[in-house]
């Protein structure tokens, strides 16, 4: 045991660092070090925006996005973002927050996304994800459908599609389902 | 053989003594053998972290090498599962929970060993806590309770007291595959260095679940995830509460014969939403055995200790290979320790970060800057720049507390720098 503690004070002295005394405070954890590093290195762009309930708490936040181009252009759409203490070895948890007509994303705002699941690595960064989740609205993508009727309309009848996505955005039912406005 | 006299006594630990008493060639040149070592061994009290499959074996082979002061910290209960392979537990003790129940079994069994129970989490516990041992030793199934002991250990390190440095043993097992290694904090490679060695476990994308399963584990995955959500998105789902898990069943075998599924039982439902990964009794008492050899030879120094990672892969034929895991100079946990940081309490925010600029080792130039409480100032996004701005100007003393920790990033550095911020008298 002394052994051990000898090296410490080799490593020590090679190092010339001071140790930590002193009381007790907690400590920034592992994943608010990583978010914070992830939030500042985020490109945003003019189409989405971040919110913060409680700017204190960075691992809970609200991302919007607003479309520039493609389909969904007008809309604004609202994803909770939720990281656990275990990021970044687990992806953080995203939900649409209002229920829209989307192939990719069902009506209780589970998100189908590769990285916020089988594809998730602790290499990837919050950027890589949000940059998925724009790419959702550009392109959606219907061979990984989660709202299995959207998905079927985009590949039979992509001006139908296009068609019900106006309609829902505008807060109006499609196929019986009545979704919220999101225009701007 | 059959009496327990004192002789006999004595003659249980002659194998034992023999290792601790004579030296040999790999010992140190610095160990002496004898009764002082035999008495530092007695005299150690280690931790078990864990009272599971891995957390049995550990408790007997640890009682059966010679340690006399033993505590041991579980949350859980037993259950029924358990019996195949967790030796310390019988039927009559389903529902008990595990570290009283394996703390009683091997006190009885091995006399003269004291164990001291812990019901609870390692998160209840706090540094003073910790301070009492000499070794830590976890077998735990979640990677999340071992970075969080990880990095109290590390952070427990303290120059002026040679006992604050408490080596953790770690094992591990996945059906035939298993780890055991060694982590002196500070010295050498924690686990949040070895993080990446870690594979999150396989998920199945969920637009398979939500629209064409394929498997037995499809149907059942669809019926917790998606099923549950929708119809019964009130209840919290408990994967321990039976009436939850049937329901999740019934559901899943719905779906199954909707698709022409065959193979939805109730035990891979179990398996499936518990997450269980089938346990192999021997695995567990090789990694054991491994783990509880280091705590011996590192508690006694009788011989050299692993350096400082062996894994065994036992899945496809056998193979071992033992290797030393290197520090990473970014580890979040180990990498970059608090440096003491004296501070003018009456200075602002914003000339602490100017100073920041001008520190030889960081030479900042875009920083952020958190405690574990507040977010002290966010360069980025714009909203909590926004937020965080005010604070610039505020004194110091009403945004931190002497001896808080203080954390850096800037983007400029891949590393992070913390600092204990110190208050200038």
């Amino acid at each position: 045991m002394l052994k051990i503690w000898s090296m410490k004070q080799q490593q020590q002295q090679a190092e010339n660092a001071e140790g930590a005394a002193g009381k007790k405070k907690k400590k920034v954890t592992a994943a608010q070090l990583r978010v914070q590093r992830d939030l500042q290195e985020l490109t945003l762009g003019n189409t989405m925006k971040m919110s913060f309930p409680n700017p204190d708490d960075i691992l809970n936040f609200t991302l919007t996005i607003e479309p520039d181009e493609g389909m969904y252009k007008g809309g604004v759409f609202n994803f909770s973002f939720s990281v656990n203490q275990n990021f970044p070895h687990d992806p953080p948890k995203v939900k649409c927050t209002q229920k829209i007509y989307h192939p990719n994303i069902d009506l209780e705002g589970n998100v189908c996304l590769n990285i916020l699941r089988e594809d998730w690595k602790p290499v990837l960064n919050l950027n890589a994800v949000i940059v998925g989740m724009q790419f959702l609205f550009l392109e959606p993508n219907a061979s990984d459908p989660l709202n299995k009727e959207a998905a079927e309309d985009l590949r039979t009848n992509r001006e139908g599609f296009k068609r019900n996505v106006r309609n829902s955005m505008a807060g109006g039912s499609v196929r019986g389902n009545a979704f919220e406005r999101v225009l701007r | 053989m059959i009496s327990t006299d004192a002789n006999s006594q004595q003659n249980r630990w002659k194998h034992l003594h023999k290792v601790l008493t004579k030296s040999g060639p790999y010992c140190d040149e610095d160990w002496v053998p004898g009764q002082e070592t035999i008495s530092a061994l007695e005299s150690s009290k280690i931790l078990v972290i864990g009272a599971g499959g891995l957390g049995c074996e550990i408790l007997k082979n640890l009682a059966l090498s010679g340690f006399k002061d033993i505590h041991v910290i579980d949350m859980d209960t037993i259950d029924i599962s358990n019996l195949n392979r967790q030796f310390l537990f019988r039927q009559s003790d389903i529902g008990k929970p595990k570290a009283e129940v394996a703390a009683a079994f091997v006190e009885k069994r091995v006399k003269g060993v004291k164990i001291t129970p812990y019901v609870g989490k390692i998160q209840d516990k706090d540094e003073d806590y910790y301070m009492q041992f000499k070794i830590v030793i976890c077998g735990l199934d979640s990677i999340e309770a071992r970075r969080w002991i990880n990095s109290t250990l590390i952070g427990m390190v303290d120059m002026e007291d040679p006992e604050s440095l408490k080596p953790l043993i770690d094992g591990g097992t996945e059906g035939f595959k298993g780890q055991a290694r060694v982590i002196l904090p500070t010295l050498s490679s924690c686990i949040e260095c070895q993080l990446d060695m870690h594979a999150p476990r396989p998920a199945v994308p969920l637009c398979t679940i939500a629209t064409i399963p394929r498997q037995p584990q499809h149907c059942i995955e669809w019926a917790h995830q998606i099923a549950w959500q929708e119809k019964r998105k009130d209840d919290a789902f408990d994967s321990d509460d039976m009436e939850h898990i049937s329901w999740v069943y019934n559901a899943a075998l719905e779906r199954g014969k909707q698709f022409d599924i065959h193979g939805v039982t109730f035990q891979m439902t179990q398996g499936v939403v518990k997450n269980i990964i089938p346990a192999i009794a021997s695995t567990n008492a090789m990694i054991a055995a491994s783990t509880t050899s280091e705590v011996l030879k590192i508690a006694t120094s009788c011989n050299p200790y692993l350096e400082n990672y062996m894994m065994y892969a036992g899945e496809e034929g056998v193979y071992t290979y033992t290797f030393e895991a290197e520090k990473k100079p970014d580890c979040p946990v180990c990498g970059n320790l608090a440096r003491k940081l004296k501070v003018d309490p009456n200075s602002t925010l914003g000339d602490f970060i100017e100073s920041l600029s001008e520190r030889a080792e960081a030479q900042l130039k875009k920083p952020s800057l958190r405690t574990e409480e507040k977010t002290l100032y966010q360069r980025f996004p714009p909203q909590l720049e926004e937020h965080t701005r005010p604070n610039l100007g505020l004194k110091l003393h009403e945004l931190v507390e002497d001896g808080e920790e203080v954390a850096v990033s800037d983007p400029a550095y891949t590393i992070d720098f913390r600092y204990k911020v110190i208050f200038s008298k």
